[in-house]
């Protein structure tokens, strides 16, 4: 059995939290990359209510984008209590725009601190995009 | 992947790996560590960390390595490295997220025996008074201004408040105080994270402990310190919180164009960084400092809360429930300091991320009770193992930029861990060596298990063996709390 065609998957890192994340193109890209995030994070969320944020980061280069992009829902969901799981987005060279949603968060057992830079590059295949991602918890 | 044979033997505690390994490398690496330390992170980065950190421009004599390191997001952690002020760089991945994550104890007169059956409810009372957890809000709400004072005051801001006393205040780094902090270069992000999470202890491996002290391995500088076998003392570990983390990430976002401005080079974007004198450079220095004085007033404040928890269930049963203060200590931050390099006292940015200040006897900026013994170090061990307090030497003060370890240093990752450790089972194990545990998450519990950690004993008789400080006593846990 192949891998699917999208997804995320938990790698080893000392300290720290680490992410692989692939995916046909790069808004599903960042879309996985937040869902891995948040179950990182153990991120539960409430069913209802649903709430919906637009979303617009432009940034000098893609790998500040996806770390800008991941930033902003951990701000929110410190500041707002809020999390996502759908992502109507559109990335368009260095600027990302769209529509989240999602809902209130119930309980979050880690703190993720930031998203780094480390190591970090979205490489492109034929198959797709693919990424991994350092944070720091 | 570093081989041993990449390495230089210099001694039993002290290993190099000389800029002729890489042609990137402008200083070489200098390594704390005894074989065995040194074998167990050969399988990972932090070594590889340490030369790409050795890349960074106007560094001074050489990039250290504690024997606490481990792998990190760029920079080791474990690392410290010197950077010429004022053309030198200075790197906020170098720093860290959490700026100012660091140390404070506090001692006391209370003989751990004659309360024993207390700690119970002593532990309870610190996780009631000590806010903890993830995101958690505490009960200050700073006002803008307020959050202002605090970033130019540091724990002195306690002062005013009623949180702080002045004896506080001379025995923390800097008196608790750094000089240089602009809030005009801190964002409103980072403002409105900062304002209501001042007096909290967040999660991770953040914790408030209460020790027994075990053994005292200097009693000069135990009894100046006011430490006393057999009697209970306070720690507790923590940062700058949200706060920190958001000028961290605001500055590391907005140096990824200063390193094109400045044509610098790096083999991780990570370590990116601007010159001291740059206008980028000089920002990030006053954000920093901001963030280090919110750290310290938010140790300040947990002290106060934790002194309110002493009271409350000690009080009026031992004759002095008082907690006094020992020291605070930064374990994330960068200082501009002067240091002897080749025989010229010479002024530089001294990055220690993981990394504790250790200035020897005789040093500036030291309460001048503690001139003759030298700074205090505090290393906390791993949760359920020992604690030590050491001091800086005259050593550490000619060899490791008046540095040395901070803590026991991951070996097993927080997956690995995860996946291995039952919370539940190892909270049990702890209780039934007599430790209190009071923990806001069994997962987050088994991350931080005494195993995901090297021994503590061996990183401390590493730093004495190679000088870079001395051994003052050992402290045993009876009561940990975490977010």
């Amino acid at each position: 059995m192949g891998k699917p065609s999208e997804g995320y998957r938990e790698i080893d890192h000392t300290a720290d939290w680490a992410l692989h994340v692939w995916a046909h193109d790069l808004e599903s890209l960042f879309g996985q990359a937040a869902l891995g995030m948040y179950a990182l994070a153990e991120t539960v969320l409430q069913t209802e209510p649903r709430i919906t944020r637009r979303i617009k980061i432009e940034t000098r280069d893609l790998e500040s984008l996806i770390v800008g992009f991941l930033n902003e829902l951990l701000f929110i969901s410190e500041q707002d209590i809020y999390g996502f799981d759908t992502f109507d987005i559109s990335v368009k060279k260095y600027k990302l725009s769209g529509e989240i949603s999602g809902s209130q968060i119930i309980s979050q057992k880690k703190e993720i601190k930031a998203v780094t830079y480390h190591a970090l590059e979205i490489k492109h295949s034929k198959n797709g995009f693919e990424v991994q991602i350092v944070f720091d918890v | 992947m570093m081989r041993m044979q990449d390495m230089q033997k210099i001694n039993e505690y002290e290993w190099e790996i000389p800029v002729s390994f890489r042609s990137d490398m402008r200083v070489p690496v200098r390594i704390f560590a005894t074989r065995r330390l040194l074998e167990s992170v050969m399988q990972e980065k932090s070594l590889e960390q340490a030369v790409n950190a050795a890349t960074l421009p106007g560094l001074v004599g050489r990039v250290l390595v504690m024997p606490d390191m481990h792998q990190g997001y760029g920079f080791p952690i474990g690392g410290v490295a010197a950077t010429r002020y004022p053309d030198g760089v200075i790197s906020p991945g170098a720093i860290g997220y959490d700026i100012n994550c660091g140390v404070r104890l506090l001692s006391s007169k209370v003989e751990f025996e004659a309360v024993e059956d207390r700690l119970e409810h002593l532990a309870t009372a610190l996780d009631k008074y000590c806010p903890s957890g993830v995101g958690v809000k505490g009960d200050i709400r700073l006002t803008t201004k307020e959050l202002d004072q605090v970033c130019r005051q540091g724990a002195r801001w306690g002062l005013s408040r009623g949180y702080a006393s002045d004896a506080d205040l001379q025995r923390c780094e800097e008196f608790g105080t750094l000089d240089g902090a602009d809030p005009d270069k801190v964002s409103q992000r980072a403002k409105q994270r900062g304002r209501p999470q001042l007096g909290t202890l967040g999660a991770g491996n953040h914790f408030i402990e209460v020790d027994v002290v075990e053994k005292i391995f200097d009693s000069e500088a135990a009894r100046t310190l006011g430490l006393q076998e057999g009697f209970l003392a306070v720690q507790i570990h923590c940062g700058s919180r949200g706060f920190g983390h958001q000028i961290c990430t605001d500055y590391v976002r907005e140096f990824q164009g200063a390193i094109q401005r400045y044509n610098i080079k790096l083999p991780d974007r990570e370590l990116v960084c601007a010159p001291l004198d740059s206008p980028e450079g000089q920002s990030y220095l006053a954000a920093m400092r901001a963030a280090a004085n919110y750290a310290f007033a938010n140790r300040q404040v947990l002290a106060y809360y934790a002194r309110q928890a002493f009271e409350e269930v000690l009080g009026g049963r031992v004759n002095n429930w008082h907690l006094n203060q020992v020291y605070d200590i930064a374990h994330n931050m960068g200082k501009i300091e002067s240091h002897k390099i080749n025989g010229k006292n010479i002024k530089v940015c001294v990055h220690r991320k993981g990394a504790t200040r250790a200035f020897g006897p005789g040093s500036p900026g030291l309460p001048p009770e503690y001139s003759k013994i030298g700074q205090p170090v505090l290393v906390p061990g791993s949760m359920g193992t020992a604690s030590w307090v050491l001091v800086g030497t005259e050593q550490s003060m000619t060899r490791s930029f008046g540095s040395t370890c901070h803590g026991a240093g991951r070996v097993m990752s927080r997956r690995k861990a995860k996946k291995t450790i039952r919370g539940e089972r190892l909270l049990k194990e702890l209780e039934s060596r007599g430790i209190h545990i009071r923990a806001g998450s069994l997962p987050g519990l088994a991350e931080e298990a005494p195993q995901a950690y090297k021994d503590v004993d061996a990183v401390v008789e590493t730093v004495s063996g190679a000088g870079i400080a001395k051994k003052v006593a050992r402290l045993r846990p009876v009561a940990v709390i975490k977010g």
